[in-house]
């Protein structure tokens, strides 16, 4: 089992090594260079002291740290809650629409104008409808401000994440429902047993990409009043008339939303790696 | 007659694929529908599995008519397997998976009766030591054969298999054929689609030359296939035999 490497195979070894090192090198004294005029740049501009100051303050960063992390803990609440409903109300309405026959005309018809519409709406003035519009209908056990504000979010991604389980759901080749239906399968059943688990594993690429842009936009539910994150770093502004908190709440976002674009971006390669395997 | 297939028309936009089609066939008979590309075969077996909807005529399942709006297509495919072309097996699910998915959600057998009996078929075709495998890791051989043991422990009527050597590469054919073969001595009837003229030969008790979506010609193999009676058939068999496939 022992080979020993010819010396042309020993020189090639030699010779990759030797370049592999030089890689190296020129990659720290480029990354270097990048990063010297990066902060001489922005270090060195005139009103760098007042941006500073007004920005990037230690002391309001530390003093508002708690309030704002006890915000973030809302924001984390609410991306799970509505993660999970909009995928369940994507993945309903995505069934709905694929619905045939007569009888199922109106819920077609329904399933289609929402999510014509809710794509098209802006989710802060959604936002804006449910939290102040649905209180002023005075109505018998109308929920908090905060559900009213998950309920616009959940139904804003709901219309997205629909079209994204209807482009899987399209994507499973119909011999697929030819083979279940022959065996004797209902529609329903083919539906349940071999599209949807077919679909949902095409399309957690996507679905995936769209939960990491509703995390930041669970941000937006503080324009309904709950104290969430955006929110506590808004009432720290307003108090130290400093735009520190701001920036310690945006850090925050980038670092909960860090894990999760890692899994969206391991899911989506492992998703291409198979699909060029089963070519 | 087990299956009647009765003055049957089916039209795809003015393209008329098969013309007040009538084909019989009797329990534990084997007859195999031979023609050009396009000469209807796919369309006559999905329309008596009902995956496609007859524009005219009847067709007939032990005395009972399948065409009839009112009968449930569901009930009418759970007597009649289908096997196709492409195999068609569920890629995520296992090979056993795969077996087990009518069974235990159509028939209602418990899973592991229904476990018991997928496993049998596997060992009987070869293919136990696949049953935990996925489909993309089988031969195209090995997914066809398991594609009809998935149709077979439905314990269907009828066995209705669409050009089921096609696909395969011609070292996979025989194996494929040598189940076929063993489903016949079981007594299973069946009707095939297939250019594989030497196997109809074999195999069929009957063989349907079909041209203009519509019988042109039917009788025992070695009068269709040896001294046929139609000029069409001589032309098509003339043609099967220049490329090399008798």
């Amino acid at each position: 089992m022992s080979h020993t490497p010819s010396t042309r195979q020993q020189e090639r070894i030699a010779y990759r090594r030797g370049r592999a090192v030089r890689s190296v090198l020129l990659a720290a004294a480029s990354t270097a260079a990048v990063g010297t005029a990066l902060t001489v740049g922005i270090t060195g501009a005139p009103g760098w002291e007042r941006v500073k100051e007004s920005f990037f303050d230690p002391e309001t960063a530390v003093e508002y740290l708690p309030e704002i992390l006890a915000g973030l803990w809302l924001n984390v609440k609410l991306l799970v809650v509505c993660a999970i409903l909009a995928m369940a109300l994507g993945l309903l309405i995505a069934v709905l629409r694929t619905l045939r026959g007569p009888v199922a005309f109106p819920v077609r018809a329904l399933a289609t104008t929402y999510t014509y519409s809710f794509r098209g709406l802006p989710l802060i003035i959604v936002i804006y409808l449910f939290a102040f519009g649905i209180p002023g209908l005075r109505l018998q056990g109308t929920p908090d401000v905060l559900w009213l504000g998950a309920a616009a979010i959940i139904v804003t991604y709901g219309a997205y994440l629909a079209e994204v389980f209807r482009a899987g759901i399209e994507s499973v080749h119909p011999s697929q429902i030819a083979a279940a239906r022959s065996l004797g399968l209902s529609y329903r059943q083919a539906m349940r047993h071999v599209v949807l688990p077919q679909a949902v594993r095409r399309v957690a690429p996507p679905l995936l990409n769209d939960t990491v842009a509703l995390q930041k936009d669970v941000g937006l539910i503080s324009l309904a009043g709950p104290i969430d994150a955006i929110r506590a770093a808004q009432i720290g502004v307003a108090q130290s008339a400093d735009f520190t908190p701001y920036v310690v709440a945006g850090v925050l976002f980038v670092l909960l939303a860090l894990p999760l674009i890692a899994v969206t971006d391991w899911v989506t390669l492992r998703a291409a790696r198979r699909q060029n395997a089963g070519s | 007659m087990l299956l009647a297939i009765d003055k049957v028309r089916k039209v795809f936009g003015d393209h008329v694929i098969l013309d007040d089609l009538s084909l019989d066939v009797a329990e534990h008979e084997v007859v195999a529908l031979i023609g050009a590309s396009g000469s209807g075969k796919s369309t006559l077996l999905r329309c008596v599995n009902l995956l496609t909807e007859v524009d005219d005529g009847t067709i007939h399942l032990d005395g009972e008519e399948i065409t009839d709006p009112r009968a449930d297509p569901d009930l009418v495919r759970r007597r009649i397997g289908l096997v196709f072309q492409s195999y068609n097996l569920f890629p995520h699910m296992t090979v056993l998976e795969n077996i087990m998915l009518a069974p235990v959600r159509v028939h209602r057998r418990s899973s592991e009766q229904a476990r018991a009996q997928a496993m049998q078929w596997l060992d009987r075709v070869g293919l136990a030591e696949k049953a935990g495998a996925y489909p993309d890791r089988l031969s195209g051989g090995q997914q066809q054969r398991a594609a009809i043991v998935r149709a077979l422990v439905n314990s269907p009527r009828l066995l209705l298999l669409d050009e089921v050597t096609s696909a395969l590469d011609p070292e996979l054919v025989g194996e494929v054929l040598t189940m076929i073969r063993e489903l016949k001595s079981d007594g299973m009837t069946m009707v095939l689609a297939t250019h594989e003229m030497g196997f109809a030969k074999q195999v069929a008790d009957r063989v349907a030359f079909l041209d203009g979506g519509r019988v042109l010609e039917q009788g025992p193999p070695e009068q269709v296939l040896g001294d046929p009676v139609e000029p069409r058939t001589r032309r098509f068999l003339a043609r099967i035999i220049e490329a090399g496939r008798l």
